[in-house]
């Protein structure tokens, strides 16, 4: 009961992050001076095509963009009416790409949920490899256990993404049969779900989730090691192998449970650094993911494409920290959340 | 009687340098408590933890043999599984740190019950009635309650209890307490002692006893091994070697243990004289920040305090841990900003009184430098990463001091005062031992010739014949030196000897205050009776009255009707006679 109080409060407060992360983006996209469309009214200017200059003043005035800054911001968000009444995030309309000349939602379209999946798996990935390795490694520290594990890891750390992409396109393919970029085969790309997308879908992701995941996973494992190096000195360790537990029983019960701690803490911090470490892997391993029109938006200034890209990661990122803070709450019993233990 | 387990001829190392335990053997009967004393470095925590093969991974065991009757298998030689299969079930254990030693994040019942899943192949719920039962035992009021809570959930006392059920509930043939008292106040320490014994008595174990207390021995122990830098100095039954020590050493740690005196007659009263530092209506309430669904809560630490420290001589405050001395010193130096009220003043000699929480900035400096403060714990009041030069002469370039050169002088000055060579001044503190290390940073406080010093708890981390040291160091400097002290202790034996005026305090306020001598002589409040009552003393004639400390230490609201108050209710102190203040009812 409590926990669902906290839950409730933990959402609160995200709505609020959210609200004041999107002041931030709006200005930050802002600064630059100019937008896209005085840009191009007057490239249009210098080359004399008059009649592209009146359809970007059209478009200008459609999205507010000649009134002032703050108004904008309003109208963006969907606090106040624009030119075509309420129609901004909130109502879940998320603006005109100038680059693309389409909606913004149709441009980032099934871009969105691909992102999450390939993130998703990234990091179900780096847990995945982490967990193991890092409590092996300082179960057996200074053994050839742990050395390897740190050479493996630290190869992983040190390899460029998208050097270590192409090689495993190439290895992949060669002795794998693994296909070549991509999220799924082209002959699937519009069609409804049905079981041999999710099949190919699954497939083309194998090599993004190891490219992007490997240098987290060695981090975290590097991190988890020196956690559990610490708990491992701790006194309850002495008194839970005092009671005659077998070792790998007494690793996972005491000292892992105390090192998961940041391990869980990690997950928020972890979703944020994918997506943005990802933009590169995606433009070079073609996947449809929301990275490379992040890329062109910034590049070209289109203000709501960018915003918006910009939004969807800080909400991921929200969503994050809330799931490890919840997850903390569950795990660790001297977090009182609500009152205080007196 | 046969022996239970035998130790043979132990010796462990570590890498190639000569061995910390050095051919140690003894055996332990069957239904007797075997104590192992010795002071840290002694090597009896690694003798008594390689009978559980329980030693730190560059600890090697060179030779030697322990053997568990009746087979006589040697616990050294046999596998890692038979060796599981004995830890915790006919041998378990008790560690120092009752904060430490238990799982922060597992639930107490869980961590207990364990014990009978793994050993006794027992169901979840006959595991559950068992703990509950031995909860009963080891005398928590609500088992069932305890069953649920977390180590967090209870003071150390009560983490100690649980550690002692969690040891008991397989019923063990022996029981390892390593240090099991030595971080509880005197008060628990006596209640746990007394808990174990009774345990012993019903169960008919063995117990080892590993303590640096000549007192916890005197009341505990059928045997002793007195144990020095690896050997056995003396070993013998506890009566004999308490009251005709044949070795040297041994007769060192007697002499060393501090003793609350017994006193013919009371002290005088002396005339209020020239004070240094005065505590008025001090009060110091801790707030609880709202936040989340968070109400604030506020938590008073001390009150109603009124002390004033003669100038040359020593205050000492008195209490268990949570007792709010740690707050009136923290506030008497001006670290701590009381409530509104309060005053605290400090006289330096032949100047104005200074209101120590309403000073100017350069009066607060100048303050500074009149009052200094030992801590606690000499491991980390040093900082690892300076020299000893750098950390007595940071103190000298804070307040603009000297040269180089006259700092360099002053600190070497400094180490001499306090028995250490100006060589040292290049070392890094890790190159210290504990004495040594105390030594330094009472050197430190001394570097900007203070009139105050604030000794909170300065020997308590220390082995006793090193806490005889410092406390001669501490007395010597301070007559030298015409020094004041305020002395914040929870040991009454050490109090006894340094400090002319004793304040004690329970719950926030002071319970009774006089000179040690009356104080001895007639306590009258039940807590200082507990206090006093509670203090293990090597002589096995007088072993510790556990009515009467059950008695004191109880809850505020459990004491007799003329000392009796709950929370914020309580009587004043009243002077019952000359020099004598007992807070209670008239």
């Amino acid at each position: 009961m409590i926990f669902l109080r906290y839950a409730v409060y933990r959402l609160l407060t995200m709505v609020m992050t959210l609200w004041v992360v999107s002041i931030l983006i709006f200005v930050i996209i802002n600064l630059p001076p100019g937008d896209y469309l005085s840009n191009q009214i007057a490239e249009l200017r210098a080359t004399g095509q008059a009649e592209g200059v009146a359809k970007a003043e059209f478009l200008r005035k459609e999205y507010a963009l000649d009134k002032p800054l703050w108004q904008q911001y309003l109208i963006w968000v969907g606090f106040v009416p624009g030119p075509q009444g309420y129609s901004g995030l909130i109502q879940g309309d998320f603006g005109w790409s100038f680059e693309f000349d389409r909606p913004v939602s149709e441009v980032v379209g099934d871009a969105l949920w691909l992102t999450v999946l390939v993130n998703v798996s990234a990091v179900l990935f780096v847990y995945i490899v982490a967990l193991p390795l890092g409590v092996l490694a300082a179960a057996r520290s200074k053994t050839w256990v742990d050395y390897s594990a740190a050479f493996v890891g630290y190869l992983g750390l040190a390899t460029p993404n998208f050097l270590l992409a192409l090689i495993l396109f190439y290895y992949g393919n060669k002795y794998l049969g693994l296909p070549i970029g991509g999220m799924m085969d082209p002959s699937f790309e519009g069609q409804p779900m049905s079981w041999a997308k999710v099949q190919s879908v699954l497939l083309h992701l194998i090599v993004p989730t190891f490219v992007i995941g490997t240098s987290g996973a060695a981090a975290m494992m590097q991190r988890l090691r020196a956690n559990m190096l610490d708990e491992l000195s701790k006194p309850y360790v002495e008194t839970a192998t005092a009671k005659g537990l077998p070792p790998a029983r007494m690793l996972t019960k005491y000292p892992l449970r105390m090192a998961f701690n940041p391990f869980v803490a990690d997950i928020g911090n972890l979703l944020p650094a994918m997506v943005s470490g990802s933009v590169l892997v995606s433009v070079v391993l073609g996947l449809q993911t929301i990275g490379p029109s992040l890329l062109t938006a910034l590049k070209s200034q289109d203000q709501f494409l960018a915003g918006f890209v910009l939004m969807f990661v800080a909400l991921l990122t929200l969503i994050g920290t809330m799931i490890s803070d919840l997850l903390l709450v569950l795990l660790d019993p001297r977090i009182k959340y609500g009152e205080r233990a007196r | 009687m046969a022996p239970l387990i035998s130790v043979e001829d132990l010796t462990i190392g570590f890498g190639a340098s000569a061995p910390v335990v050095d051919g140690v053997s003894f055996e332990i009967p069957e239904g007797r408590t075997l104590a192992l004393v010795g002071e840290s470095g002694s090597g009896k925590t690694l003798t008594c933890r390689s009978i559980l093969r329980i030693l730190p991974g560059a600890a090697q065991l060179r030779s030697g043999k322990v053997l568990l009757a009746p087979e006589n298998k040697d616990l050294l030689k046999i596998s890692d599984r038979d060796i599981r299969d004995i830890r915790g079930n006919l041998i378990s254990m008790i560690f120092q740190e009752p904060m430490r030693s238990l799982s922060p994040l597992h639930g107490i019942g869980d961590q207990v019950s364990e014990v009978l899943c793994l050993h006794r192949d027992a169901g979840r719920r006959d595991a559950k009635r068992s703990v509950m039962d031995m909860f009963d035992r080891v005398g928590f009021a609500d088992p069932e309650r305890t069953y649920r809570s977390y180590p967090f959930e209870l003071s150390g006392g009560m983490r100690q209890r649980a550690m002692i059920a969690m040891a008991m509930v397989a019923r063990p043939r022996l029981l390892i307490a390593d240090e099991p008292t030595t971080a509880l106040d005197v008060t628990t320490q006596a209640q746990v002692l007394g808990l174990i014994k009774d345990l012993q008595r019903q169960t008919e174990m063995s117990v080892i006893l590993v303590t640096h207390d000549l007192g916890v021995v005197a009341n505990m122990a059928d045997d002793v091994v007195v144990m020095n830098r690896g050997r056995v100095m003396e070993a013998g039954p506890a009566a004999k070697v308490l009251s005709t020590p044949g070795h040297g050493y041994t007769r060192r740690l007697i002499a060393a243990a501090p003793l609350i005196p017994e006193v013919a007659k009371p002290a005088n009263a002396s005339g209020v004289a020239d004070p240094i530092l005065e505590m008025k209506s001090l009060r110091k309430t801790y707030k609880l920040r709202a936040g989340g669904w968070r109400k604030a809560t506020s938590v008073t630490a001390c009150r109603d305090i009124n002390l004033s420290l003669v100038r040359g001589q020593t205050l000492a405050i008195v209490g268990e841990s949570g007792s709010g001395k740690s707050t009136c010193a923290r506030i008497a130096l001006g670290a701590e900003v009381p409530d509104e009220g309060s005053e605290v003043w400090f006289h330096g000699k032949g100047a104005d009184p200074l209101p120590v929480h309403d000073l100017a900035r350069t009066e607060r400096l100048r303050f500074q430098r009149q009052a200094q403060m030992v801590f606690q714990d000499p491991y980390s009041s040093l900082s690892p990463r300076m020299r000893i030069g750098a950390t007595l002469t940071e103190p000298l370039e804070i307040h603009g001091i000297g040269d180089k050169q006259t700092r360099k002088e002053i600190a070497a000055e400094r180490l001499k005062w306090v028995g250490l060579h100006k060589d040292m001044l290049s070392r890094y503190p890790h190159a210290f031992s504990g004495g040594q290390r105390q030594r330094l940073s009472i050197a430190r406080a001394l570097t900007l010739d203070p009139q105050l010093l604030i000794c909170d708890e300065p020997t308590s981390a220390l082995d006793v014949s090193v806490q005889d040291q410092i406390l001669d160091l501490l007395e010597g400097i301070r007559d030298r030196m015409g020094l004041s002290y305020l002395f914040i202790s929870h040991d009454l034996a050490v109090v006894s000897r340094i400090a002319d005026e004793v304040a004690v305090m329970r719950q926030g306020v002071i319970v009774e205050q006089a000179p040690p001598d009356t104080l001895f002589y007639d306590p009258q409040h039940p807590y200082t009776k507990a206090l006093i009552a509670a203090q293990p003393e090597p002589d096995i004639a007088r072993p510790i009255d556990l009515a009467l400390v059950a008695q004191g230490a109880g809850a505020p609201s459990s004491w007799p009707e003329m000392f009796r108050f709950d929370g914020q209710s309580a009587p004043d102190l009243r002077e019952t006679s000359p020099g004598h203040k007992v807070r209670c009812h008239a």
